[in-house]
């Protein structure tokens, strides 16, 4: 495989002629003073699966979204190989072209109309739109035939909201192939995925492959992209900083890559638990907006533990997090924080006074007023309370120096305590966040996918401050839909399956696997027999 | 070309952004001025001159902005939490019959007691006014846009029916009015012989309230809170409920005032056509100012000269007065503009 790099890498690809699909020369792409892509080079070959690899904000959407038209480079050429195996520049800026160019893209959050069949929402664009008949059957027969090539299996007949995430996903690739595409990007494919699903992902993509169709597959998962890939190219800062086949790296050396610099693995102590800081005994939360509720939930956390809660998203997460955060009332069960009943009359009012730490899954809807200062979202459960405010009035020199001291001992990267929350990227506020929580000691923490969209260097930030709290004597829920977080946090991991709550089993003694099954509905003895 | 979100916005653009909308709309209402035939040059000179040439001009023009203020007041403090008063007319209503009904003479006492207890009753009655819109968007979700709308009529026709009624004076020779305030209960001229009240000092005082309370009080840090934010705010313990109902006490109690001003310190009695839309211009006032206190008294002050002033070019020029709904409707679609050019940049590539 060519490595690409100075001004002759172009002629040197361009003589590298057969099997190149698409070559990108020297894109370069800046909004405003920010340099989203710094003269990026990139071959891809017929048949081959390329990994982008690269911390958010590290130019790979942006490079994908120049590829298929959303965007225009300041500088650099696109050149796609045509039918016959040409490269031909191509046209800038228009997402027609790139289709027109036999470029698929599947994005992190599907394009479907919900309302429409998965038939539909393939064909749907593709038809002359002057024309009475739909020819229908022709369409249906060279679908037939792409999903038995493919192994793209969809219920092609179902609108597209009964399908599960697994299916819409195959529905979007089909999508792609169907406008005959041989060149096929997916950003972040996996996010929504089980492991199951995932292992099914990469059956099919492998085959696509063999098939002979080029393949970009962009994430910011190590496991994943060692997995799948052929060749891997890493972004940083809008750079390339390293491009090497599949076989010949590790995932010690990616992630330095990734982040400039070596990243200490995350160690757990054991440490023997203590008190327990919740007890739950059959609580139910009715379901809301179809997405599920909790039915008999029974949990216990202790001092000194971290408990996992996997499971795929929509499956009860949602309910167990409000209820801990005094969001929701349980309509059954008994709850006791820290050894006091709290199931009575929750409101998240209550919830800060006994004691419970809480960061939100969605930072942006519940964590902060992204409107309000720095200083304004650190004291906003504190507004009523002395020293923040006295006699109704705010006593503002008090709460920005108090968040003059948690930007300090957080890190939090930003201008100052009066600069607006909104402008922070997703790490800083999640330090904001922790910083606020964790500076009032909680006894329990409810930590719901603490570390969802972060960087590398955040993630681990916001792990060593958990295990910092836990050895403090925090008992910490942790709910987290990344398997190898919580494998590596939790002492012990329960999963959540429609609602239901499995019992805790030690980290130590269970698999990724088995975890996989069980938040696919199996049972924890007949997961844990197919384990071992 | 592209619009670009700002980071932040420079002190001078804050405040030219405005000034340059208000300048643009002058402008942009000449073609119409023009179209009608007048004199357009001659015409601003009348225009400014009737609103801010001569004393007496200066105080009709104070005299119409004190209702302004408050009014102004009652919208932006309302969506500043996303309550959406639109309901400040019938409000406004309000507190102009709870100031007949205190201050005509059931009882008297002296001015230092009556003038307060006027004050108090308007507030009181614009709030209880307010109130019910409020609660029954947070208990059963009913859109306070159509409440508080339809109120102003209800109460509209609930005025008419009481200065035509039980509140009418027998000495009108069948004019319904109510009867008159009493001078014990009056607010006290500010300057002589003109129509300049102490109204205006009780709205400028509410304003540096509001203001207060906005930027430095714990309720209106909960107020911007929620208005920003209501998930974010109750899940830090706030209760959106109760601070939905403070606020919409405060809102409509800034409202009635403005009626307690007209009746006690303007007219002397109540009529059905107290208020020519002051509780609707209010709303225009709150936009204008972008919701904060001290623009307001500005935006206010603003409108309250293009209306006098208008009614002076009208009498001289021969134009009609509907200029002034003209030049303050342009106004309000230039200041969106400014806000435009406040919140982005925009790039030529």
């Amino acid at each position: 495989m060519t490595t690409i790099d100075g001004p002759c890498g172009a002629v040197r690809t361009q003589a590298a002629g057969p099997g190149v699909v698409l070559s990108l020369r020297g894109i370069t792409k800046a909004f405003g003073d920010l340099i989203a892509n710094d003269g990026i080079d990139l071959t891809l070959r017929q048949g081959e699966i390329l990994a982008l690899l690269g911390e958010n904000g590290a130019g790979k959407t942006t490079l994908m979204n120049i590829l298929f038209g959303h965007y225009v480079a300041d500088a650099g050429d696109v050149l796609v190989a045509d039918a016959a195996g040409a490269l031909a520049p191509l046209k800038p800026g228009t997402p027609h072209a790139s289709l027109d160019a036999g470029i698929g893209m599947v994005h992190q959050h599907f394009a479907l109309a919900d309302n429409l069949s998965a038939f539909d929402n393939v064909v749907l664009g593709t038809e002359p739109m002057w024309r009475l008949r739909r020819r229908r059957r022709a369409a249906r027969a060279r679908l037939r035939d792409l999903i038995e090539r493919s192994g793209l299996t969809v219920r092609l007949d179902a609108p597209v909201w009964t399908l599960s995430v697994g299916e819409r996903q195959r529905v979007e690739i089909l999508k792609a192939l169907y406008r005959d595409a041989r060149i096929l990007i997916l950003d972040e494919p996996t996010a929504v995925l089980t492991p199951q699903e995932t292992d099914g992902l990469f059956d099919v993509l492998r085959r696509l492959a063999g098939h002979g169709l080029a393949i970009v597959f962009i994430s910011h998962k190590l496991a994943e992209v060692m997995a799948i890939s052929d060749r891997i190219m890493v972004l940083r800062g809008g750079r390339v900083v390293a491009e090497m086949p599949t076989a010949e790296t590790d995932r010690g050396h990616l992630a330095e890559a990734m982040v400039g610099r070596p990243i200490p693995p995350t160690v757990r102590r054991p440490l023997p638990p203590g008190d327990p800081v919740l007890e739950m005994t059959g609580i139910d939360v009715p379901a809301e907006h179809g997405r599920a509720g909790l039915v008999g939930a029974d949990l216990t956390v202790r001092r000194h533990q971290i408990v996992g809660i996997a499971g795929v998203s929509g499956n009860g997460q949602s309910a167990l997090s409000n209820v801990l955060c005094g969001l929701v009332h349980p309509s059954a069960g008994r709850l006791a924080i820290a050894g006091r009943d709290a199931a009575g009359a929750m409101h998240p009012a209550d919830a800060i006074a006994a004691g419970v730490g809480r960061i939100p899954e969605d930072r942006h809807r519940d964590g902060v007023v992204g409107d309000m200062a720095l200083w304004e979202n650190l004291v906003l459960a504190d507004i009523r309370r002395p020293p923040i405010s006295r006699r109704g009035l705010v006593r503002r020199a008090v709460a920005r120096a108090r968040t003059a001291e948690v930007i300090a001992a957080y890190d939090v990267r930003c201008p100052g305590p009066d600069a607006v929350t909104r402008l922070l990227s997703g790490g800083n506020m999640q330090k904001l966040i922790l910083g606020r929580e964790l500076e009032r000691t909680p006894s329990l923490i409810v930590a719901n996918q603490p570390t969802r969209g972060l960087d590398v260097g955040a993630v681990t930030y916001v792990h060593g401050r958990l295990l910092e709290a836990r050895a403090a004597g925090a008992g910490i829920v942790l709910i987290s839909e990344d398997l190898d977080e919580l494998l590596a946090l939790a002492d012990r991991v329960a999963v959540l399956y429609r609602g239901r709550l499995t019992a805790p089993l030690d980290t130590a003694a269970v698999t990724i696997r088995a975890l996989g099954l069980m938040m696919a509905g199996h049972d924890p003895a007949e997961a844990g027999a197919d384990a071992a | 070309m592209r619009l670009e979100p700002r980071d932040t916005v420079p002190g001078a653009l804050r405040i030219g952004a405005p000034v340059a909308a208000g300048g643009l709309a002058l402008m942009l209402s000449a073609v119409p001025l023009a179209w009608a035939g007048a004199p357009v040059w001659e015409a601003f000179a009348t225009m400014f001159g009737g609103a801010l040439g001569t004393r007496f001009a200066l105080t009709e023009t104070l005299t119409k902005a004190a209702p302004l203020i408050l009014t102004g007041l009652a919208a932006a403090v309302a969506f500043r939490a996303k309550l959406w008063n639109i309901g400040g007319e019938g409000q406004l209503y309000a507190g102009a019959l709870a100031a007949v009904l205190v201050g005509s003479g059931a009882f008297v006492l002296s001015p230092w007691v009556m003038v307060p207890l006027v004050l108090v009753a308007g507030a009181l009655a614009g709030a209880a006014l307010m109130l019910v819109p409020t609660l029954l968007k947070l208990r059963l979700g009913v859109d306070e846009v159509v409440t508080t709308l339809l109120l102003n009529f209800i109460m509209l026709l609930f005025v008419q029916m009481m200065v035509e009624g039980p509140l009418q004076d027998p000495m009108s020779l069948g004019w319904p009015q109510s009867m008159p305030i009493i001078d014990e209960a009056a607010l006290p001229q500010l300057v002589e012989r003109t129509r300049l009240h102490s109204g205006l000092v009780v709205a400028l005082v509410a304003a540096l309230a509001v203001w207060l309370m906005v930027n430095r009080t714990v309720w209106g840090f909960e107020q911007r809170a929620v208005g920003a934010n209501p998930a974010a705010s109750r899940f830090a313990g706030m209760s959106v409920g109760r601070v939905m109902v403070t606020v919409g006490i405060i809102s409509g109690a800034l409202a009635g005032l403005a009626g307690v001003g007209e009746v006690a310190g303007l007219k002397g009695f109540l009529t059905q056509d107290l208020s020519p839309g002051y509780g609707y211009s209010g709303i225009v006032v709150a936009m204008l100012a972008q919701l904060s206190a001290v623009g307001v008294v500005i935006s206010a002050l603003f409108v309250a000269a293009v209306y006098v002033g208008a009614d002076s070019m009208s009498r001289s020029i021969g134009v009609s007065s509907y200029i002034a709904d003209l030049i303050v409707a342009t106004a309000l679609l230039t200041m969106l503009l400014a806000t435009l050019a406040m919140r982005f940049r925009l790039r030529w590539r």
